[in-house]
């Protein structure tokens, strides 16, 4: 089947008074249906101009979106406003209306679509329930907490039933628990309407929670794609290694020597591996840190070893380590 | 205190005035709320960026407002005995107090839109949202506050500038306060006049003040 999401050889310049901003620079992605797809990077790697291309709200300066089919660059405004009402949209600071109550907020893409007054408060009653505000439409967002806020733009983003449902940064300005029940939420809509989402954020964790594939941006560029699965264990770029040994802050630690990280699958666990590679080789290593993370609900685990002084030791430690079938790669803290 | 002809010319003036300044805030409005919305809209970081447009409106708001108001009426008479067939009264006063009244509005309505958050017309636009209407339902709603606020601001304005029109026959109260106060030395009429002026400008003031407050969903209380 064809990608919901085709982005083709995208770039976006920006004309500033210092000269031209390359905000984007030849980025292609295909997004298929039922993904969510997370875009990560850190801040100004153009991951807000790029997820603004999904939906036009920025023009790309070069190459094409297609949106199920539909080349946004070859529509007519008017086609393109239709469109949008398939593309929901949440941001980080949620753009609520103020001057409008909860419902009244939900109701507002509807009143856009032409869909009448009474059938729209049905309706928006109805998505109050699914994020669970039922008990606030009166209220204004100035009443609500920050969790309530987004759960209300989730409501509103999803009242005209979207293929695809965008999120700017949309936990960045939440705590770690409102974060992790937005992140629930928005898995449950992924899977109840099979809304595809596409994720933006720069917290590799939001990526672990909820999405299957990823992009990781740079600079404009893309750096790395694929499965999260994949990118976590086996990180090809510098910028995907970056992210993904961000909380395994043992940059301190740093003494000349090598480093690896060891990353275990589900099957691994069984061999005490790193105890019998002790006893086999007779000489110890150290342990910088461990972890398991949660990936896509499957529990990986990763450790940091310090190899031995002698590099011979050291590489066969690799290999026997290789042998037993864990990915291991050299770790150079200081990426 | 004033015989009864005095307390009905009194009263003519009041009415007068208020003609003129509720009048020409109408009208005023009628012609700054859209040029507010244009010169918002057609702004470089607006919903329909229009440099062309943008800086014919900017630079004349800027040259009508930089015009003393007297002399604007001055200015305007040829223009006010065209229109109206009569260059002084109430009536042909509001010709001048509308023009001048128009891009003091359209400023006021400009940066009460400005303080809409960027974020949510871009929320509307997502949505697929024309236009039209996140200037119906977005700008104006969510700067409801502010409009109400320049509103009165204006209406505070007009005021004084209808009073002012009394110089060169404008009729109302500030007609009065000059022809019984300055050119025949009756203090006493004068401070009445005055005293009603300032009421007026406290009544619209507080009314203005209490909607927009009251409109306000912004804040917890």
């Amino acid at each position: 089947m064809e990608p919901i999401i085709q982005i083709k050889n995208v770039s976006k310049t920006f004309e500033s008074k210092s000269g031209q901003v390359k905000a984007l620079q030849n980025i292609s992605i295909d997004i298929e249906k039922g993904d969510i797809f997370g875009m990560i990077g850190m801040s100004g790697a153009g991951k807000s101009t790029l997820v603004r291309c999904i939906n036009f709200l920025e023009r790309p300066t070069d190459g094409t979106v297609i949106i199920d089919g539909k080349d946004l660059g070859n529509i007519s405004n008017k086609e393109l406003r239709k469109t949008r009402m398939e593309i929901a949209m949440i941001f980080q600071h949620f753009n609520l209306l103020m001057q409008r109550t909860v419902i009244d907020n939900v109701c507002f893409p509807l009143e856009i679509a032409g869909v009448k007054k009474k059938e729209a408060k049905d309706r928006a009653r109805e998505l109050l329930k699914i994020v669970g505000l039922e008990n606030k439409e009166n209220a204004y967002p100035v009443q609500l907490s920050g969790g309530q806020k987004q759960r209300v733009a989730i409501a509103r983003a999803i009242a005209n039933n979207p293929k695809i449902l965008l999120c700017d940064e949309a936990t960045s300005a939440l705590d770690p628990e409102t974060t992790n029940s937005i992140l629930n939420l928005l898995k449950d809509i992924n899977k109840r309407f099979g809304i595809t989402i596409v994720v933006i954020t720069h917290e590799m964790k939001v990526i672990q929670e909820i999405c299957n594939k990823v992009a990781i941006l740079n600079n404009g560029k893309l750096a790395e794609t694929g499965y999260v699965k994949d990118i976590f264990t086996e990180p090809k770029t510098d910028e995907a290694k970056r992210l993904v040994y961000q909380g395994t802050s043992m940059t301190a630690l740093m003494n000349g020597q090598r480093f690896i990280r060891i990353v275990f699958g589900e099957q691994s666990s069984f061999e005490p591996v790193i105890g019998n590679m002790i006893l086999s080789f007779n000489t110890p290593i150290n342990i910088m840190g461990a972890d398991t993370r949660n990936i896509g609900g499957k529990a990986m685990g990763e450790m940091i070893l310090q190899l031995p002084e002698d590099e011979v030791i050291a590489e066969k430690m690799i290999t026997y380590l290789r042998n037993r079938k864990l990915v291991v790669e050299e770790v150079d803290l200081n990426v | 205190m004033f015989d009864q002809g005095i307390i009905d010319m009194l009263k003519t003036g009041l009415f007068e005035s208020l003609y003129m300044i509720l009048a020409s805030t109408c009208v005023g409005y009628l012609l700054g709320l859209p040029m507010g919305i244009v010169l918002t809209i057609t702004d470089k970081d607006g919903i329909k960026p229009n440099g062309v447009i943008y800086k014919i409106l900017d630079v004349f708001a800027n040259i009508v407002r930089s015009v003393p108001f007297l002399i604007l009426v001055v200015l305007l008479i040829p223009f006010t005995r065209l229109l109206l067939g009569k260059s002084y009264g109430p009536t042909a006063t509001i010709v001048p107090l509308v023009i001048a009244a128009t891009p003091f509005i359209g400023r006021m309505v400009e940066s009460s839109l400005k303080e809409v958050d960027h974020g949510v017309i871009e929320a509307a636009q997502s949505m697929g949202a024309s236009t039209w209407t996140i200037i119906r339902k977005v700008l104006l709603v969510e700067a409801r506050t502010p409009l109400i606020v320049g509103a009165t601001i204006a209406i505070g304005t007009i005021l004084g500038y209808s009073a002012m029109a009394g110089a060169v026959g404008g009729g109302g109260l500030g007609d009065i306060a000059i022809r019984y106060g300055y050119y025949r030395y009756q203090t006493d009429i004068m401070i009445v006049t005055v005293v009603i002026l300032v009421v007026l400008a406290q009544l619209f003031q507080g009314l203005g003040m209490f909607l927009s407050k009251r409109l306000d969903k912004r804040s917890t209380k």
